[in-house]
């Protein structure tokens, strides 16, 4: 179908009230919503984290340097998650692929990280059931890694999609930049985790 | 390159049917979805309607042995579950989701799909609650499922009510951000926000409040679910946890959901008042401002249902204040229907009377509701019969009053045809009087000393005679309700046609026929005006008296209309399988975590599939 | 290479024409891996110790500032996403505060459990 058809057999939907595209607005709005989602984890968290009748206590079981590296990492994959959406904008699909497979690499590297870290906890005695501290960091970081996660499946997918043409027409690049929010909303969860789990002093 | 491609296609071929049993399953009209929800609601809120009978035969009398302790426990659990989250909550969005798109001149919401995901979610998740009652027992721990009593309680009822709210919880979430985004970028031209019907209005606040507070109770459910499931320590005293922290995380989802259920309720009354007083809303811009107060202050007050909690006296104060204050904005609206009113031309019809009940109703509610405010008032009051009236004023007095006003106003819209006038006013003195014989007593009750949630209660406290009255009441309710039904069923059968705006209304879902068709409107309408459809029909004299322009509408004989699409070409989206499909992924993952982990990972895949298949479909089909 | 065939509303042309040069990228990069040295460079002085969470605040606002307003693009993008974002994020603030203040009043010391 030519450029001129798409645009006359789709006007509508491309005008909306405000101008600005649902799915981006939608996607704002959903992760306006997470902040309550995860704040309730690491309120949660905050509370618990001293309570430790049994088992160990935060930092006689938190690797700071390890856990620096997986920050890092996240950190970067939020980097080349902004150079794909850059080159697809430009129409570098290969550019957008290799940027892609980069950023669900490095999610990858982190999640590989966590799960080392929670059977090291685990084995040095740190479990869901040890304490309530156990309960809270488990689940806290267990639900940001499940949403890490399913981001990686979704830059996974847009390798795909962009290998079968699917992303070359003019919605493409809205795509990527909608899976890139969610996934530096994914990074900067982990930036406010970081801080105040692991660095800012236990009792 | 040829310029005939193959269409795109999804995975499977795409489901076509106008028509059947078929055509519902995999429809995306938001209207066939607002359909099914009310109708689905409905069918809920006779279940929990007979739960509630039965609670109130076993209370009928002292010592009573209709129901068990172990029976009771489940039964007023579930009436809770069922009519928050499967009766107010989806009746309010099931309207939404009908009128919203139509009142403000859009063809259907934002996300078409997500919206039926939402649906069957809601549906699924219903079923998968019920479920309970034959594997095992329902939820008993309450509908507020306070730990640890909700993590102690054996079997597997409160791991059903964990799992079943977080499914319901999806669908809300799903249902919130459609309507946000609706509502904020699907408005016809010239439907500014101050130009919107009073119930859009307080949908979008009723949606920013669901997008705000459902991820709250679903950590408090998870937390749940992993101390019940897997030996987490969230709320074990004897591991360090909390039982407060459960209480917090419920109240502050648990206050705006009680906004979320009464503010449609009011939406609706803001707008069937001025139709039958022929008098636009008073105070407009007073009652939308005070509708978006509620929602930023109904985030401020969740302590006060913790004052027996022993927070300390500084909280207490504070949270005291704060629920003293959301009193105003409320009392505005008040006084705003109550100065539609005045001087109106009033046509008593039967969704006049409901409207005016809720007004009624919902005062007395309120004004118990600021005595709680009081905190020593309240700590007598906590966990007593005081209570229960409280909330019934305001979510059955108030919220229900408002939905079946809104029922009996667009039925004719919806279907085409009227209900029975001389039927409908019977359902509501019936139900009027049997409500506030059923709950009234209640304050009295309470006020006498008995508490809430014990399946019996002994001889001579003096409570014999309220209770036989309350139960009286309840069976008068239900009464009014077989009425109802028996007005659907008659009036279905006599289809007095209704036309396209027999109750002469303001808003613009009167200009279009009733029923619509599937793309609403003909052309898209350029509004001018609040209440623009009014202001076609009439032009004021110089006395300030409404003259008729035109007879009869139309879709809105503007020549500014939109050309393009005057009912051919119009572009609606397609059925799909999808959302259907996604959505039983949900439930099975939940059945996994009860009996069978492997369900889970069948579930997800389920779910992956179903959204994978959603995502690689077009929204319509390019070749038709 | 501009997007063809697809409508842009003026609003939409406005944010297009603000994208940032993959260089301006980079250099954000640099920056939050200057950040994270310096939070964990901190973690390690012990004469910082006693006021080390002020400073671990501000970094860590500085991290997620960054992202924020470059990699999700609300500094060029219609004030409307930032709105959005901003409410949910300042209620989540606001109301947790409450909730751990008044946690802390009542002391939140760990309960005495008799016996163990």
């Amino acid at each position: 179908m030519s450029a001129q058809e798409a645009a006359a057999h789709a006007p509508a939907e491309h005008q909306t009230s405000t101008g600005l595209d649902n799915v981006k607005l939608a996607m704002w709005a959903f992760l306006g919503s997470e902040c309550l989602f995860f704040g309730s984890l690491i309120s949660t968290y905050l509370l618990y984290r001293n309570r430790v009748l049994d088992g160990p206590r935060p930092h006689e079981i938190y690797d700071i340097p390890y856990t620096s590296v997986s920050s890092f990492v996240l950190l970067m994959s939020s980097v080349t998650m902004v150079l794909a959406l850059a080159a697809i904008q430009r129409g570098d699909h290969r550019g957008l692929r290799i940027w892609l497979l980069a950023t669900a690499m490095l999610g990858t590297v982190f999640i590989g990280g966590q799960v080392y870290e929670f059977t090291a906890f685990v084995e040095e005695g740190l479990k869901l059931s040890t304490s309530t501290f156990g309960s809270a960091f488990f689940v806290m970081t267990g639900f940001h890694g499940a949403h890490v996660t399913v981001g990686i499946f979704m830059l996974l997918s847009l390798v795909g999609m962009s290998m079968f043409g699917r992303l070359s027409d003019a919605d493409g690049p809205r795509k990527v930049e909608l899976i890139g929010l969610y996934w530096h909303f994914v990074d900067i969860v982990w930036i406010v985790i970081f801080t105040v789990v692991y660095l800012i002093p236990t009792n | 390159m040829a310029t005939v491609v193959a269409p795109r296609r999804g995975i499977f071929a795409r489901p076509t049917g106008a028509t059947g049993w078929l055509s519902w399953v995999t429809t995306v009209d938001h209207k066939r979805i607002g359909i099914m929800y009310c109708v689905t609601a409905f069918a809920f809120f006779i279940i929990g309607g007979l739960e509630a009978l039965l609670i109130r035969a076993q209370l009928a009398q002292p010592n009573g042995e209709v129901l068990s302790a172990e029976a009771y426990n489940q039964f007023f659990t579930m009436h809770g579950i069922t009519m928050i989250f499967l009766v107010v909550m989806p009746m309010g969005v099931g309207l939404m989701n009908y009128l919203i798109p139509l009142m403000i001149g859009a063809r259907d919401v934002a996300f078409p799909r997500l919206n039926a995901f939402s649906y069957w979610v809601f549906l699924l998740g219903g079923l998968f609650i019920y479920s309970s009652f034959f594997l095992g027992g329902a939820p008993d721990g309450g509908w507020f499922g306070y730990a640890p009593l909700s993590t102690q309680l054996p079997g597997d009822g409160m791991t059903f009510y964990s799992l079943g709210l977080q499914i319901l919880g999806v669908a809300s979430l799903a249902g919130a951000v459609n309507f946000i985004i609706t509502i904020i970028n699907m408005r016809a031209p010239g439907m500014t926000l101050m130009r919107m019907p009073v119930f859009v209005w307080m949908s979008l606040v009723t949606t920013f409040l669901l997008l705000f507070a459902m991820p709250v109770i679903a950590v408090a459910l998870f937390q749940l679910m992993f101390d019940r499931v897997y030996e987490a320590n969230f709320f074990r005293p004897s591991a360090g946890g909390d039982p407060l922290l459960w209480q917090h995380l419920f109240w502050l989802f648990g206050h705006p959901e009680v906004y979320i259920m009464i503010l449609p309720a009011m939406g609706i009354v803001s707008d069937v008042l001025p139709t039958f007083a022929r008098k636009p809303i008073f105070g407009y811009a007073a009652i939308v401002f005070a509708g978006i107060a509620i929602g930023f202050m109904g985030w401020g007050v969740w302590a006060h249902h913790m004052f027996a909690a022993g927070l300390g006296p500084v909280a207490n104060s504070a949270f005291a204040l704060s629920t003293m204050f959301i009193a105003v904005p409320t009392g505005v609206k008040i006084f705003n229907w109550i100065g539609t009113l005045w001087g109106g031309a009033i046509r008593i019809t039967t969704p006049f009377l409901f409207a005016v009940g809720f007004v009624a109703m919902f005062i007395i509610g309120g004004l118990s509701g600021v005595s709680h405010s009081i905190v020593p008032h309240d700590q007598q009051q906590t966990d007593t019969y005081y209570i229960v009236a409280h909330f019934h004023y305001v979510l059955f007095g108030g919220a229900i009053f408002g939905l079946v006003a809104g029922f009996y106003y667009w039925w004719p819209k919806v279907f085409g045809y009227l209900l029975s006038e001389a039927l409908g006013k019977l359902h509501f003195w019936l139900m009027f009087i049997g409500f506030n014989l059923a709950f009234a007593p209640m304050h009295i009750l309470g006020l006498q000393g008995m508490p809430r949630r014990y399946y019996t209660y002994p001889d001579g406290m003096g409570w014999n005679f309220w209770n036989l009255i309350s139960t009286l009441g309840g069976f008068v309710i239900a009464l009014s309700f077989v009425v109802f039904i028996v007005n659907v069923i008659r009036s279905h059968k006599k289809r007095e046609e209704a036309g396209d705006d027999p109750w002469d209304g303001r808003t613009l879902e009167w200009s279009i026929p009733s029923p619509p068709p599937e793309y609403n409107f003909a052309r898209v309408p350029v509004v001018q005006a609040r209440d623009d459809w009014w202001h076609k029909k009439y032009v004021e004299t110089p006395e300030g008296e409404p003259t008729r322009v035109f007879a009869g509408g139309a879709n809105g004989d503007d020549a500014h209309g939109s050309e393009e699409d005057a009912g051919h070409g119009i572009h609606m989206p397609d059925p799909s399988y999808f959302p259907l499909v996604a959505s039983f992924g949900l439930p099975i993952m939940g059945y996994g975590v009860i009996f069978q982990p492997v369900l889970i990972g069948v579930g997800a895949l389920i779910l992956m599939l179903g959204l994978f298949g959603w995502v690689l479909e077009p929204s319509a089909e390019e070749a038709h | 290479m501009t997007q063809t065939g697809i409508e842009h509303s003026p609003r939409e042309e406005e944010e297009l024409a603000h994208h940032p040069d993959p260089r301006q990228y980079i250099v954000v990069g640099v920056w939050l891996a200057i950040v994270t040295a310096l939070e964990v460079a901190i973690y390690y002085v012990d004469s910082l110790q006693d006021i080390i969470v002020p400073f671990l605040l501000v970094f860590a606002f500085i991290k997620f500032f960054l992202v924020v307003t470059w990699f999700m693009h609300l500094r060029f993008d219609s004030a409307l996403f930032r709105r959005l974002f901003v409410s949910g994020l300042v209620l989540a603030l606001v109301v947790f505060a409450i909730v751990m203040t008044i946690f802390l009043a009542r002391g939140g010391a760990v309960p005495e459990i008799a016996g163990g």
